[in-house]
């Protein structure tokens, strides 16, 4: 046990001088801006194969020909894209001798969430020899994958090691050519994950265990890819529950999810970037394209998502319903306060026959924040039988906050059935009150009110990531009513 | 116990509460009646803490701390407790979950240990035969699709979970059928003691045969314009208020 430990320790530490070392190199090596050298360079640095580098390059040279889309409602202030930094070599970022020195409002914010110190040192910053305990973890956990030939490994690695498969199926979903955004994640996207689940195999754990602290620097354009062969099943928990600080004021990241026959994937995310301070300043830009294609019959792809953090957050997880009887289904909880603007909703495309969709939507705006529910269900005229059901409810704190409905709907056989309810309500003073009256004060009262609005979502969370979901909720909302 | 000296309220200038003067002492039970719209249900709110109302002369001590200037959940927590007219739905709370983060509240303000999860069941076991409350009502979310009988049982469970040391009861009879009647004043009695205090605001005598009052006052125009004892209540059910209003008025 003590090798084990050592050896693990060894792992790690060694790595990481090794990691330092050599991103202080790339960082010389990398001048700000875009253009082909920069992704060629990208590609060459990651030794990826002539097919990668193709990939790559036709996304650059679609990118080229876009332009930086325009929404009605977001105010996005204008982006530079020659002033960023590509090949996200992890921006260093100050490293601090101990707890003592981390801001302490921060602090408070780990402690609430319970997450352990020694977690709470890395998403700090703090220099840290090892955490060991997520290293062990990750260890066993690996072994156990291996044995049902489940593949859970980073994107560069599986370019390497499964080529076929990133061959057959990376852009199979989101194209480059379909948005901006998209484009440019993969011209320059520097890692994420990739998962293959292999056929009738359920995936005995929730991918996610060790991801708190190995997602932090995947950087900024990222890449995930979920392959669930015939029959097989796997629930996955992207994100970092704790509120990271982040330089990079861009995210613009890319999943890809494939469900093949009677295949099933719940994809679920807990997002809590820094939203910006209170004025509106700082925050980070979320723009990003999640879409899963439900490939075969009887297939089903579940969205799970609660997002709290960032200062502008663009997103619509989707389904395409290719596969007869396949399900889709979306349940999300956006929390907006201070300054935040948040526009997401999803997109249901049915394409087979008797294909199902159920939308939930819960929007919470508090503050002078926007928040906008968009979602698009489309049914196309082979998709005999296709049902929808989808639920918007928006909940405002105040009044100088806002709350948008757009639901899109457009069908294409009159087999069709498909309906829309939207509710919009105040968080009630007598609600407040009759908590207040039997001994909560004002912000537990909000607490538990709005935990109980959200619950037909956050009961669609694994369990522990549940209790830190109503947390967050708690604590992005601190200070929002009276 | 609770002194109510020369109380006026008023929203959007609208004076509802005009001089109220009331004291309860410990162990007594008064019987608030009075015609609608008199202010009956603007004092408990007042009382409890409800800043729609805004107090412009007056005041109430509670146990000689001024009741007026403590935040309504620290009114709560010393022990005033208020079984609401109308209670209020609270969608995807569970009972449970409430009740509980109410009791540790009201521990953690008295310095003591919150209740651990099956130390609060026990309890919650306990209270509900004491009120006899149907078990899956406290299974459901916070008087979500309660009929109107079940919010008051309700009330009556969550006072009898927070052992409050003054009890305003605001019509908590109304609605109720005649088995719920003898079961809700059933719990208000095995609650009683010689150092808490009841204020049952209610319209009919029925109630007051199970909760035996010590004095009944009457509210007309936001003030107390007669008080008695429990006599007065039959007289009520007789004449009805007409009496009253007038000796009042000439
Ligand atoms: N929010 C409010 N805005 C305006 N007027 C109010 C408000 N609340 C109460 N009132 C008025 O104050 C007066 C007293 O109301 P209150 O509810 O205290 O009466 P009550 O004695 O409890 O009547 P009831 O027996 O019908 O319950 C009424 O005229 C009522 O219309
Ligand atoms: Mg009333």
């Amino acid at each position: 046990m003590a090798e084990d430990q050592d050896k693990i320790l060894e792992e790690v530490t060694g790595g990481e001088y090794k990691y330092g070392f050599y991103s202080d190199i790339e960082m010389e090596e990398f001048p700000k801006g875009l253009n082909e050298d920069i992704v060629r360079m990208i590609s060459a640095k990651k030794n990826e194969p002539e097919f990668m580098l193709e990939f790559r390059l036709k996304a650059f040279r679609h990118w080229q020909t876009m332009e930086q889309p325009n929404w009605a409602h977001l105010k996005i202030p204008p982006i530079d894209f020659q002033d960023i930094i590509y090949f996200a070599v992890p921006k260093k970022k100050p490293e601090l001798e101990s707890m003592d020195d981390v801001d302490p409002e921060l602090k408070a914010t780990f402690d609430k969430l319970g997450i352990p110190l020694d977690e709470q040192k890395v998403l700090a910053g703090v220099a840290v020899d090892a955490v060991i305990d997520s290293v062990s973890v990750k260890t066993t956990f690996k072994e156990t994958l291996a044995e049902k030939g489940i593949i859970f490994c980073s994107i560069s690695e599986a370019v390497q090691e499964y080529p076929d498969l990133i061959k057959k199926y990376l852009g199979s979903v989101v194209p480059h050519q379909d948005n901006y955004f998209a484009a440019l994640n993969a011209a320059v996207f520097s890692d994420g994950s990739f998962v293959y689940i292999p056929k009738g195999v359920r995936c005995p754990m929730e991918l996610s265990t060790y991801f708190r602290i190995n997602a932090i620097n995947t950087g900024q354009f990222e890449r995930t890819l979920i392959v669930a062969d015939d029959d097989s099943y796997v629930s996955y928990l992207e994100g970092c529950t704790a509120p990271m600080r982040d330089e990079n004021q861009l995210h613009a990241a890319i999943v890809e999810v494939i469900a093949m026959d009677r295949a099933e994937v719940k994809y679920s995310t807990v997002q809590n970037w820094y939203p910006g301070n209170k004025e509106g300043k700082g925050g980070i830009y979320n723009f990003v394209t999640k879409r899963g294609i439900c490939k075969g019959d009887y297939s089903k792809i579940m969205w799970t998502q609660v997002e709290t953090g960032s200062a502008i957050t663009w997103k619509y997880p989707s389904c395409i319903l290719q596969g007869d009887h396949s399900v889709g289904e979306f349940y999300s909880v956006a929390v907006t306060n201070n300054y935040q603007q948040a526009d997401t909703g999803t997109k249901m495309i049915h394409l087979g026959k008797n294909t199902r969709s159920l939308i939930v939507s819960k929007g919470i705006s508090a503050g002078k924040s926007q928040n906008s529910y968009r979602g698009l269900v489309k049914v196309s005229k082979k998709a005999e039988n296709a049902r929808n059901f989808s639920q918007c409810d928006s909940l405002l704190l105040g009044d100088k906050c806002g709350a948008h409905t757009f639901p899109y709907l457009e069908t294409a056989n009159s087999t069709a059935m498909v309906e829309h309810e939207a509710t919009t309500s105040k968080i009630g003073e007598d609600q407040i009150f009759y908590c207040n009256q039997r001994g909560l004060n004002t912000e537990q009262a909000v607490g538990l009110i709005v935990n109980g609005y959200v619950k037909e979502v956050i009961n669609q969370l694994p369990m522990e990531f549940a209790v830190e979901a109503q947390k967050l909720l708690e604590i992005s909302l601190e200070g929002s009513v009276g | 116990m609770l002194v109510i000296k020369d109380l006026h309220a008023k929203i959007d200038d609208k004076e509802i509460l005009r001089g109220i003067n009331l004291e309860v002492k410990p162990g007594e039970v008064h019987a608030i009646m009075g015609p609608n719209g008199s202010g009956k249900s603007t004092l408990s709110s007042v009382l409890a803490g409800n800043d729609k109302f805004e107090v412009n002369e007056g005041s109430v001590t509670f146990n000689d701390k001024d009741l007026l200037d403590l935040a309504p959940e620290d009114r709560a927590r010393e022990g005033v407790f208020l079984s609401f007219q109308y209670p209020v739905e609270i969608p995807g709370v569970s009972m449970v979950n409430f009740m509980r983060t109410a009791v540790n509240e009201h521990r953690k303000y008295r310095n003591e240990t919150p209740y651990s999860a099956s130390e609060f069941l026990k309890l919650m076991r306990e209270k509900k035969s004491l009120v006899e409350i149907d078990s899956n009502l406290t299974n459901r979310s916070v008087n979500e699709g309660f009929s109107g009988g079940e919010k008051k049982k309700n009330e009556i469970f969550q006072m009898a979970m927070l052992e409050p040391k003054l009890a305003i009861l605001d019509e908590t009879d109304s609605g109720l059928d005649i088995d719920a009647l003898r079961v809700v004043a059933n719990g208000v009695n095995k609650l009683k003691s010689p150092d808490r205090a009841t204020i049952v605001i209610t319209h009919y005598q029925r109630l007051l045969d199970h909760i035996v009052p010590d004095f009944v006052h009457v509210l007309y125009k936001g003030r107390i314009v007669k008080s008695a004892g429990k006599e007065l209540a039959h007289e009520l059910e007789e004449k009805g208020y007409d009496w009253i209003k007038k000796e009042f008025e000439d």
